[in-house]
C-alpha cells in the first residue's frame, strides 16, 4: 500500500469515534422513556403506595407483555418505513382460529404452527401488496384490518370460543404459567427482544431493513432485494401477532372476536414511542418493548391513582407527542 | 488496447434520437470529461455503458470483450461502476455500512454468519486513507460534508475494484472547499489505473482534472480531443453550437 505522507495523521482520525458511550446513551430515546417511566413511578408510588407493590408490579410485567410482542415484530416494518395498522385485526383472526382449530381436537403443536402460519399469511398479503403493487403500506393494511376483522365474525358466526378440548390445557398452562418465577409470556418477551436486536444488528437482514427505510433507492442501486425483504418484515409482524395470540388467548381462556380490536394503535404507540421512526431507517427491539412498559404503567398507574380511566388516552397520546417531538429533538441537535 | 470502446452506438426513444453514431475509445487510468447541454445525451450514453437500458445499434468493447448490458448488475460485474448524482447512500446508516452495503463481509460461527463490523471498518479506512480522504468508517453519512459523502461513494467503486468510474455531476452540489476535495479523489482514482469518465458542466473541473474532453450535442459527438490542446472557449462554443465540431 502506497502510504502517503499524513496516512498516520489520518489514522487517528479514523479511530476517533464520533462521541462517548455515555453520550451516545444521552441521546437515545430508550434512555429518555427508561427515566420517564421511573419517575412516573416514583410519582404514582408515592400518591398511591399500592402501585409499588410486587403484585402490582407482577400484574404490570404480565398486561404489557403482549403489547410489546407485537410492538418488537412492529419495529421492522416501521423501519423500513412501512407501517401495518392491521395487527390487532389479525391478532383477533388468530385468537379465534386457535380457539377454533382447539377444539377440532388438533394437537397443540399443530395448531401453534398453524396459528403463525396464518399470521405469517396476513403479513405477506399485506407486504406483497406493498412491495410488489407499491400501494401505500397505511392504505393496504387498513383495508387488510377491515377485512381480517370481518373474516374474524364470519369463521366464528360472533360466538365466543372457551371450550379448547384436550389442546385446551396444554394452551392454558402456557398462558398463565411461568418460569423460573417468571410468566412464560415476558420470557417470550425477552427472548424475542434480543433476537429482533441481533437480527437487526448482526445480520444482513438487518442492515437491508435499515438501508430500506434511510434510502430506498440507494438499497435497490446496490443490488438489495428490497421487496423481498419488506415482505419478510410484514410476515414476520404477522408471525409474532399469532404468537402473542396465542399467548393472550391462554392467558384469558376465552377468545372473543373483539380481540385485539385498537390493539394496533397500542402497539405503533409503543414502538414509536421507543425511538422508531416512522420515516424509516431507526428503532431497536428494546425501545419497542420499554415504549410498551410506558404505556401499561400510564394504564396501570391512572387506575390505581384513581384518575377516571377516560384520561388514559390523554396520557399516553401526549406520550407519542412528546416522543416526536424528543425524535425532532435529537435529529437536529445531532 | 483501450478499455472501453463504443462503436457507432445509438439509441431511439421512440422518433427522438437521443444519441447518434457515436464511437470513442477510453484507456485504462484516463479521465475523460464528458459535456454538452441539458439533453445533449449525455446520460442516455452514459446509462448505456452502465446497463441501464441497451443501445438501439451499435456495438460496445470493454476490456477485450464485446459486452451486451442488459441490466446494471451485468456492468458492474464486469467492473463498471456508476456514482450517482444524487450519490445512492443511506443517510442513517454509517460510512463503513454504506461502503459494504449489498456486499457486506460475514462472519461465521458454526452455523450461524453475521455481520463482521471490524472487518468492514477497518477495510472502509483502508480504502478512505487510499483516497486520502478524512472520513471516518464509523460516522453517520447524514452528517458528512459533501466531500466526504463523495469518498464513501468512490471508496464504494473502489471495493469492487471497478476498472472504470462513471461520474454523474460529482461536483455539482457542493463547496468550492469540497469541489478541490473531490477532484484529488477522481485524481487518486486515476493513479490507481482506474479510468473516470467525468459529466460535468463545471468548466474548471473539467479543464482540472481531465486529459480528453468529448462533447456530446444533440447525441451527436461533436468533439474528443486532448485538453491540453482546447480551451474553455472552444468547448463551450462546441456545447452550444457556435463551433460545429473539433
Amino acid at each position: 500500500m502506497n502510504k502517503s505522507p499524513d496516512a498516520s495523521n489520518l489514522d487517528s482520525v479514523f479511530n476517533l469515534s464520533e462521541r462517548s458511550k455515555l453520550g451516545e446513551m444521552l441521546r437515545s430515546q430508550e434512555f429518555w422513556i427508561v427515566v420517564a417511566v421511573l419517575i412516573i413511578g416514583a410519582v404514582v408510588g408515592m400518591i398511591a403506595p399500592r402501585f409499588l407493590t410486587s403484585a402490582n408490579m407482577a400484574n404490570i410485567l404480565q398486561n404489557f407483555c403482549f403489547t410489546a410482542l407485537m410492538a418488537i415484530g412492529m419495529t421492522p416494518v416501521i423501519m423500513t418505513g412501512g407501517i401495518d395498522i392491521s395487527v390487532g385485526s389479525t391478532l383477533g383472526l388468530t385468537g379465534v382460529l386457535l380457539g377454533l382449530f382447539c377444539a377440532s381436537g388438533y394437537p397443540f403443536a399443530v395448531v401453534v404452527l398453524f396459528v403463525l402460519l396464518v399470521g405469517a399469511f396476513v403479513g405477506i398479503v399485506n407486504g406483497a401488496l406493498v412491495s410488489y403493487l407499491k400501494l401505500p403500506p397505511f392504505i393496504v393494511t387498513l383495508g387488510m384490518m377491515s377485512l381480517v376483522r370481518s373474516q374474524t365474525l364470519v369463521v366464528t358466526n360472533n360466538q365466543v370460543v372457551y371450550d379448547f378440548g384436550k389442546a385446551g390445557d396444554t394452551l392454558l398452562a402456557l398462558g398463565s404459567g411461568s418460569f423460573l418465577g417468571v410468566p412464560n409470556v415476558l420470557w417470550a418477551v425477552i427472548v424475542s427482544a434480543v433476537v429482533m436486536q441481533w437480527l437487526l444488528s448482526m445480520t444482513k437482514w438487518g442492515r437491508y431493513v435499515r438501508a430500506i427505510g434511510g434510502n430506498e433507492n440507494a438499497a435497490r442501486l446496490s443490488g438489495i432485494p428490497v421487496d423481498r425483504v419488506k415482505v419478510s418484515t410484514y410476515a414476520l409482524l404477522g408471525a409474532m401477532t399469532g404468537m402473542t395470540a396465542i399467548f393472550l388467548v391462554g392467558w384469558m381462556g376465552a377468545a372473543t372476536n373483539a380481540l385485539g380490536q385498537g390493539q394496533e394503535l397500542q402497539v405503533i404507540a409503543a414502538t414509536v414511542i421507543g425511538g422508531a421512526n416512522l420515516l424509516g431507517g431507526f428503532g431497536t427491539s428494546f425501545g419497542a418493548v420499554i415504549g410498551s412498559v410506558l404505556i401499561e404503567v400510564i394504564r396501570n398507574a391512572l387506575l390505581l391513582a384513581g384518575v377516571n380511566p377516560f384520561w388514559q388516552g390523554t396520557f399516553v397520546g401526549l406520550f407519542i407527542l412528546f416522543a416526536v417531538l424528543l425524535e425532532r429533538f435529537r435529529s437536529t441537535r445531532a | 488496447m483501450s478499455l472501453l470502446e463504443l462503436k457507432n452506438i445509438s439509441r431511439q426513444f421512440g422518433a427522438i434520437h437521443a444519441v447518434e453514431d457515436v464511437s470513442f475509445q477510453i484507456e485504462p487510468g484516463e479521465i475523460v470529461g464528458l459535456m454538452g447541454d441539458n439533453g445533449a445525451g449525455k446520460s442516455t450514453l452514459v446509462k448505456m455503458i452502465a446497463g441501464n437500458f441497451p443501445a438501439s445499434s451499435g456495438r460496445m468493447v470493454f476490456d477485450g470483450n464485446e459486452v451486451q448490458f442488459n441490466q446494471p448488475s451485468d456492468a458492474r460485474r464486469a467492473g463498471i461502476e456508476i456514482v450517482y448524482q444524487d450519490l445512492a447512500l443511506c443517510d442513517n446508516l454509517s460510512a463503513a455500512a454504506n461502503v459494504f452495503l449489498g456486499r457486506e463481509i460475514m462472519r461465521s460461527v458454526g452455523p450461524f454468519k453475521f455481520l463482521d463490523h471490524r472487518k468492514m471498518r477497518e477495510r472502509a479506512a483502508e480504502l478512505f486513507r487510499e483516497l486520502q480522504s478524512e472520513t471516518r468508517p464509523r460516522d453517520v453519512v447524514k452528517r458528512m460534508s459533501g466531500g466526504q459523502r463523495q469518498a464513501v461513494a468512490i471508496a464504494r467503486t473502489r471495493l469492487a475494484d471497478a476498472k472504470l468510474v462513471l461520474m454523474d455531476e460529482p461536483t455539482a452540489a457542493i463547496s468550492v472547499r469540497q469541489v478541490a476535495e473531490v477532484l484529488a479523489l477522481i485524481k487518486r482514482l486515476k493513479e490507481r489505473g482506474v479510468a473516470v469518465i467525468l459529466i460535468s458542466h463545471r468548466m474548471p473541473d473539467v479543464f482540472g482534472v481531465c486529459e480528453r474532453i468529448m462533447v456530446l450535442r444533440r447525441g451527436h459527438l461533436v468533439a474528443n480531443k486532448l485538453a491540453s490542446t482546447s480551451s474553455p472557449e472552444e468547448i463551450t462554443a462546441l456545447i452550444v453550437g457556435a463551433k460545429a465540431a473539433a
